[in-house]
């Protein structure tokens, strides 16, 4: 029915989408090409198919790396309906190869548990097909890659998200090197509405996690960034964002003029390169056409490059201006960095009685930060604190926790600001509001 | 102010939160000519509070100071005047995100409301039950007060027999119920038909063992049991004496290497953390399930 599938539109698999995929407790985090063949668990398969399904729908994967949707089942049992999706077929083999197994009987129940885990993972080739969301893709890095997430456990995010307050329409900075977990998750929080800006070593922002979240075009209207190169000339008032003379910059560039190609969109600095273009139009009057079309091209690079830097100047001078007021409500720490400079040089940007949270893999960094803010002022309700966490296998007469649990994940410092110590008497207060703190779903800034 | 937005200065009408010391806060309705009685002294209103900036310093009558706070859900749950048994801050965070609760969510609930109006606004919406009718009048017009009411319908009634009163509209449901396997169903029937997320905290593990049955029964997938708990670290600076095991025996054969040896100290300081003595060991077991698309 027409209405059904308006309806459905929202919820079905487009090309150009980033899914994760999922089979049992592994996920990875792909985008549908198509005519792109993907690997997943050992195996090799396109997912042109997959367009035009129903997200969380579960394919097999046949001969030929097609994907085939796979009626949903209606499971016998518990334990069945704990994988949903195990082809019978599958069941047939396991079954067969548990009795002609030898040994199988003698086992006890765990291992014979793990024995069936083991083989309907080696048999298994199904793949669910998942929307992405923060708590997807924090299990997924979790499980995947914990060093790209200086070992961030899901739940630990969770308790960053909450004690952060971060909600729509705030004002929210964010520094990480998680590989945009954190920003994505902070991003998903916020719908769209208010700004995050991320500050960043370095010097570009790593963003990677980000996309794997799908957000819609708009989101990244909100979306900011700003090196912290420059935070300590921001905080004295003389950092600079005004336009430039172009001929001014070129000479700052490095110089790679080796590397040119004749792609017009390469970002190409160098003054070599500036200096070529000027001289090969030069005195002797020469028409050599090969010659006229290498400098239409290197002119076409210069206006790109001027273009890209203005941007690039613009978006510098925006993340500035929202800075500048020192009135940001949220600030989410989660790096491989030294967190106690971190977090005394990002606090000043908060407004008092806001809070802030600081992730830390190791414990003694947060205790110096802890002991750092106390000596300082201007900060209460600090928290040290990690969380434990422990999985339950709950089936009939075998309820238990589960055997194996997560070590640890991480520290985190949570506070709230308040105002520096001079208490301001009732009639001198700030005249208004500071502008444009709240920015809506179309971005009018920069 | 609100509990789900952000404001500067402290106005008539507000409710702050006032900070007094280390796990020290009160809630204060800020009203014109009210005074608040403090171990510090008394706060009033009128000339300490309306019109000053949240969290400013406040002088009070006797001399000592506090802080005064935008209220948060988070402050809010260890500051609110306890009705019943309430979830704190790390069973909350968890919720939140397994829910996959965000800006747009709907959501049905009987008690973690500010923290969900605060993740679903401002264009989500929450049904959330409650069984005795005082309480849901009372719920009611807090929500009015925190001028949250605009995000939330409360409906007096059980939730076990009646259900939330909606029918698919919810992306999530949270149950915090004694007995959560009633409700299963109901919970069912509020979610959209494309599916959804449910989640049942319960104290005991025979009412997991049932609620995990009844969620397996109507066709819920990926049940997952899980319980966390918070560990606080008190960070400390201690100081451990060092013991005196007599002149060392060179400096009586070496004097020369016993000049260059340093005295003997007496005692190491460091910054340490200790646990405080006895911690929450147990909140509640938290099931979580995703309703496939029926």
């Amino acid at each position: 029915m027409a209405d059904n599938v308006d309806e459905d539109s929202q919820y079905r698999i487009k090309e150009g989408d980033y899914v994760v995929l999922k089979r049992g407790d592994v996920f990875k985090a792909v985008q549908i090409q198509l005519k792109k063949k993907v690997i997943f668990e050992k195996q090799w398969f396109f997912l042109d198919k997959a367009v035009g399904q129903l997200y969380s729908s579960t394919f097999e994967i046949v001969s030929g790396g097609i994907l085939q949707p796979l009626k949903p089942k209606h499971t016998e049992g518990p334990a069945d309906a704990k994988e949903a999706g195990t082809d019978n077929r599958n069941i047939e083999i396991i079954q067969q190869l548990i009795e002609n197994s030898s040994t199988f009987r003698d086992k006890t129940e765990y291992a014979q548990d793990k024995y069936i885990k083991k083989k309907k993972k080696k048999y298994e080739n199904t793949v669910t097909i998942l929307k992405p969301s923060c708590r997807i893709l924090a299990m997924m890095y979790h499980g995947r890659e914990p060093g790209k997430i200086c070992h961030l456990r899901y739940d630990t995010l969770a308790q960053m998200l909450t004690l952060g307050n971060i909600h729509a329409g705030s004002k929210v900075l964010v520094f990480e090197t998680c590989a945009g977990l954190v920003l994505g998750s902070v991003m998903e929080r916020m719908g769209g509405y208010g700004s995050v800006i991320q500050m960043y070593p370095g010097g570009g922002p790593v963003r990677a996690g980000v996309e794997s979240f799908g957000f819609p075009e708009h989101f990244h209207d909100m979306l900011h960034e700003f090196p912290i190169c420059h935070v300590s000339a921001l905080l004295a008032g003389t950092l600079d964002t005004t336009a430039k003379d172009p001929s001014a910059d070129s000479k700052k560039s490095d110089t790679s003029a080796e590397e040119e190609q004749n792609q017009p969109e390469a970002e190409r600095r160098g003054s070599p390169e500036e200096q070529s273009m000027e001289t090969s139009t030069g005195a002797d009057g020469s028409h050599d056409p090969e010659k006229d079309e290498r400098e239409k091209l290197k002119e076409a690079r210069a206006q790109g490059k001027k273009v890209k830097q203005e941007e690039k100047r613009k978006k510098l001078a925006a993340a500035a201006a929202l800075l500048e007021g020192r009135n940001a409500d949220g600030l989410v720490i989660a790096s491989r960095f030294h967190p106690c400079p971190v977090l005394m040089g990002l606090l000043k940007f908060l407004s008092p009685s806001r809070p802030f949270v600081v992730y830390s893999q190791y414990k003694e960094a947060l205790i110096e930060c802890y002991t750092k803010l106390k000596d300082h002022g201007g900060t209460v309700n600090l928290r040290l604190t990690d969380t434990w966490l422990r999985h339950y296998q709950v089936l009939p007469n075998r309820t238990h926790p589960v055997l194996l649990m997560s070590g640890g994940g991480g520290y985190l410092l949570s506070g709230t600001t308040v105002a520096a110590d001079c208490s301001k008497p009732a009639g001198s207060q700030q005249a208004g509001e500071p502008a444009a703190k709240r920015l809506k779903l179309t971005d009018t800034e920069g | 102010m609100s509990f789900v937005e952000y404001s500067d200065f402290i106005q008539d009408g507000d409710v702050a939160v006032v900070y007094l010391g280390h796990e020290s806060m009160m809630p204060v309705k800020v009203q014109q000519g009210a005074q608040t009685q403090t171990r510090y002294g008394a706060i009033r209103h009128t000339t300490d509070l309306i019109g000053q900036r949240y969290g400013s310093k406040v002088t009070c009558s006797k001399g000592g100071w506090v802080y005064v706070l935008h209220p948060t859900p988070e402050l809010w749950t260890v500051t609110l005047p306890h009705r019943t048994q309430i979830l704190y801050t790390t069973d909350i965070a968890t919720i939140t995100m397994m829910l996959e609760l965000k800006p747009g969510s709907v959501v049905c609930d009987g008690s973690l409301s500010h923290a969900i109006l605060r993740t679903i606004a401002p264009t989500g919406y929450l049904h959330t039950v409650e069984f005795h009718q005082q309480r849901a009048e009372k719920v009611a017009e807090e929500f009015k007060e925190h001028r949250v009411d605009h995000l939330v319908t409360v409906r007096n009634q059980d939730v076990c027999k009646d259900g939330f009163g909606v029918t698919g509209v919810a992306d999530a449901v949270f149950l915090d119920i004694p007995s959560p396997w009633e409700a299963v169903r109901h919970a069912k029937t509020a979610m959209k038909k494309q599916g959804g997320r449910v989640c049942s905290f319960s104290p005991c593990i025979e009412q997991v063992q049932r609620t995990c049955e009844a969620l397996v029964d109507q066709g819920f997938e990926e049940v997952s049991t899980v319980e966390i708990l918070l560990r606080v670290h008190d960070v400390r600076t201690i100081s451990l004496p060092l013991p005196d095991f007599g002149p060392d025996s060179l400096a009586q054969t070496q004097p020369d290497i016993a000049e260059k040896t340093p005295p003997i100290q007496a005692s190491v300081t460091m910054k340490t953390t200790i646990p405080p003595r006895e911690i929450p060991g147990h909140t509640g077991y938290l099931t979580f399930a995703t309703k496939p698309r029926t």
